[in-house]
This record gives structure tokens, C-alpha cells and sequence, in this order.
């Protein structure tokens, strides 16, 4: 019965002027992997898997979204001022270091999702120089 | 036929871990919302005091000493402590009254008050490992927030060199204890700058 009940999407795919990728020069190889990796649930679209056609799965997902989004989101950065990009930085390289980011949870499906120690290397130290750009 | 049995295992299996951790939110909501009110009422309480004086620099004096009993709780390695007084702390930012200052000095510190604000709340949910990482931040955010509001308390910068590549807070007190490593090392650091 549940099966029919809908849920809300998060899925828009215009690239705000506001977006990480945008506004830093980031490079290549790292936005395939912030894409991959963290913009599904940091970002107001998310590349839904297969499982989001199955209820409850997709409500629990809507949640997860939404939780993702109000602690980071990389569409909105630029709109952040530079005491609070220095903060999201400051997480950003922190969770990535200690390995939370990102979710088990997630990567345990989204195998591509997972950041091998170089990656993880790469976009902390992409990370670390773009807030020590900061003031 | 076996890739779908693997489908289905893996979703029961996220299913089951998402609504584990569903119901810990939940549980963890409501305590926090019995926090909350307590919080809440203490604040009430503290502002009362102070509001014979300056009702413009009471706020911030409450701020002020809230951080503080946060610090000391993580000088303790009290993480059950220092996540109710994240709690207290968020309360109080929240009710941080800036009409009185310029215009300029508003933005700057509603800015502050933003940040601080989301530490603190990381603060009341998080293991002390996290706690002392946004506990860092939320010292830089109380410096710049003193540095526009003043204080009637002289305080003491001190400064750890070895945590995160070198790491500041702010103390009542001229003795070093360290907040970011608690027994572990609980005189590492020194006094580097004197504030009134």
C-alpha cells in the first residue's frame, strides 16, 4: 500500500551561481569526485539510486537528504560568509580525515562513492589551501 | 537470481540501520527537548541577574560564561556535561540581542553568533572527540565576539601548540588547564595574550 504514496524529490538541475564548483576553481578530478561522493546528499540534487522506488526506503532517504543539506550545501556556498566557509572547511577536512564522510551507510551501497586514502588526500589538501585562502 | 537475493539483503540491511538510527533521533529529540526547557529557564534565570547592569552587555556576559562552563567541562573530560551545557550555550546565542550596536558591528556579530551557534549545537550531540574539534572554532568565534562587545571580566588567550597545528581558547583564570586534552595533558599550553 505505501508503495503509492509518493515523496517529494530533491532534484533540480540548474547549477546555482552560488555553487562550490562555480565559485572555486575547483579542479577536475576533484569535482567528479565531490559529485560522487558527497554532492547526493549535500546538494539540492540528488542521483537517486534504484531502492528510492521502494517505500520506506525513499522516505528514509528524503530525511537523510534533508539532514545532509541543512548541514551542508554546495549549491548554496557562496551565499556563506567567509567565517562560515572557514567552518564548513574546517568539517569538511575533519570528516573526511577521520573517515565519517562519507557515510558507511552510503558507500556500503554507492560503492563508487567510497574515497580511497588518495583521494581522501587530494580533496582534504584542495580543502586546507582553499581555506587558508580565506581571511 | 543472485545479484537480486544480494539487492534485497542490502536493503533490508539499510532499512534496518536506518531505522535504527531513526528511533536513537528520536529518543535523542525528546531528551533534547527536556534540555532545552531547562536550559531555557536557567538562561531566564542568568539574564535576571544581570539585567541591572547593561542589558547590552549582559547577553554577551552570558555567552561568555557559558563558554566557559563548557571549557571547564571539557578540561573534566565531561562529554555528558559539556553536551548539556552545548545545549545551554546554543540557548543563549540564539537570545543574543544585537540592536544596540552599529550597523556594521551587527552584521559582524550576528555572523559570529551564527557560527558559534552551529558549534554549539554540534557540541550537545557529539562524542568529546568532536566536541573539543568544534569546541576550537567556537573559541576563535568567541574572541572575534568579544573583541566588538567588550567584557567586564578579564580574561586570559591561552594557547596549546599541539592540538590541530596550535589552538587557542579563552580563560577567567591565568593557570593553564587545557580543555582540549583534559587529563590527558592538562597543563599543556601557555598565556598569550591578556584581554582587559
Amino acid at each position: 500500500m505505501i508503495q503509492f504514496f509518493p515523496t517529494e524529490r530533491n532534484e533540480s538541475y540548474a547549477t546555482p551561481d552560488t555553487d562550490f564548483m562555480l565559485v572555486n576553481n575547483v579542479p577536475e578530478k576533484i569535482q567528479k569526485k565531490l559529485q560522487v561522493s558527497c554532492y547526493d546528499c549535500h546538494s539540492n540534487n540528488t542521483a537517486y539510486p534504484w531502492y528510492n522506488k521502494v517505500q520506506p526506503a525513499a522516505w528514509f532517504l528524503k530525511d537523510h537528504v534533508k539532514e545532509g543539506k541543512a548541514e551542508l550545501n554546495f549549491n548554496e556556498w557562496d551565499s556563506l560568509s567567509d567565517r562560515r566557509k572557514k567552518s564548513k572547511l574546517r568539517s569538511i577536512i575533519k570528516q573526511i580525515e577521520n573517515g565519517e564522510m562519507p557515510l558507511e551507510s552510503y558507500t556500503f551501497i554507492h560503492r563508487d562513492a567510497m574515497l580511497s586514502n588518495v583521494d581522501a588526500q587530494i580533496i582534504i589538501d584542495f580543502m586546507a589551501k582553499l581555506k587558508d585562502s580565506l581571511n | 537470481m543472485k545479484t537480486v537475493k544480494r539487492s534485497i539483503g542490502t536493503l533490508a540491511l539499510a532499512a534496518t540501520m536506518i531505522l535504527t538510527i531513526s528511533c536513537k533521533d528520536a529518543n535523542q529529540k525528546e531528551a533534547t527537548a527536556a534540555m532545552d526547557n531547562e536550559a531555557q529557564q536557567e538562561t531566564t534565570k542568568n539574564s535576571g541577574d544581570i539585567a541591572m547592569n547593561d542589558s547590552q552587555e549582559s547577553s554577551s556576559e552570558v555567552i561568555l560564561k557559558d563558554y566557559f562552563n563548557l571549557k571547564d567541562a571539557l578540561v573534566n573530560d565531561d562529554q555528558a556535561k559539556a553536551k548539556d551545557l552545548g545545549m545551554t550555550l546554543t540557548t543563549s546565542l540564539k537570545s543574543f540581542d544585537v540592536s544596540n550596536y552599529s550597523e556594521s558591528e551587527q552584521t559582524e556579530l550576528k555572523d559570529i553568533i551564527e557560527d558559534a551557534t552551529e558549534h554549539a549545537e554540534h557540541i550537545a550531540k557529539s562524542e568529546i572527540k568532536h566536541q573539543r574539534e568544534h569546541f576550537k572554532t567556537l573559541s576563535k568565534d568567541m574572541t572575534d565576539m568579544v573583541a566588538i562587545t567588550g567584557t567586564e571580566v578579564k580574561l586570559y588567550e591561552q594557547f596549546c601548540p599541539m592540538y590541530d597545528g596550535g589552538t587557542a581558547w579563552l580563560s577567567t583564570k591565568e593557570e593553564v588547564r587545557n580543555p582540549y586534552y583534559g587529563s590527558q595533558m592538562l597543563k599543556c599550553g601557555k598565556v598569550q595574550r591578556e584581554i582587559n
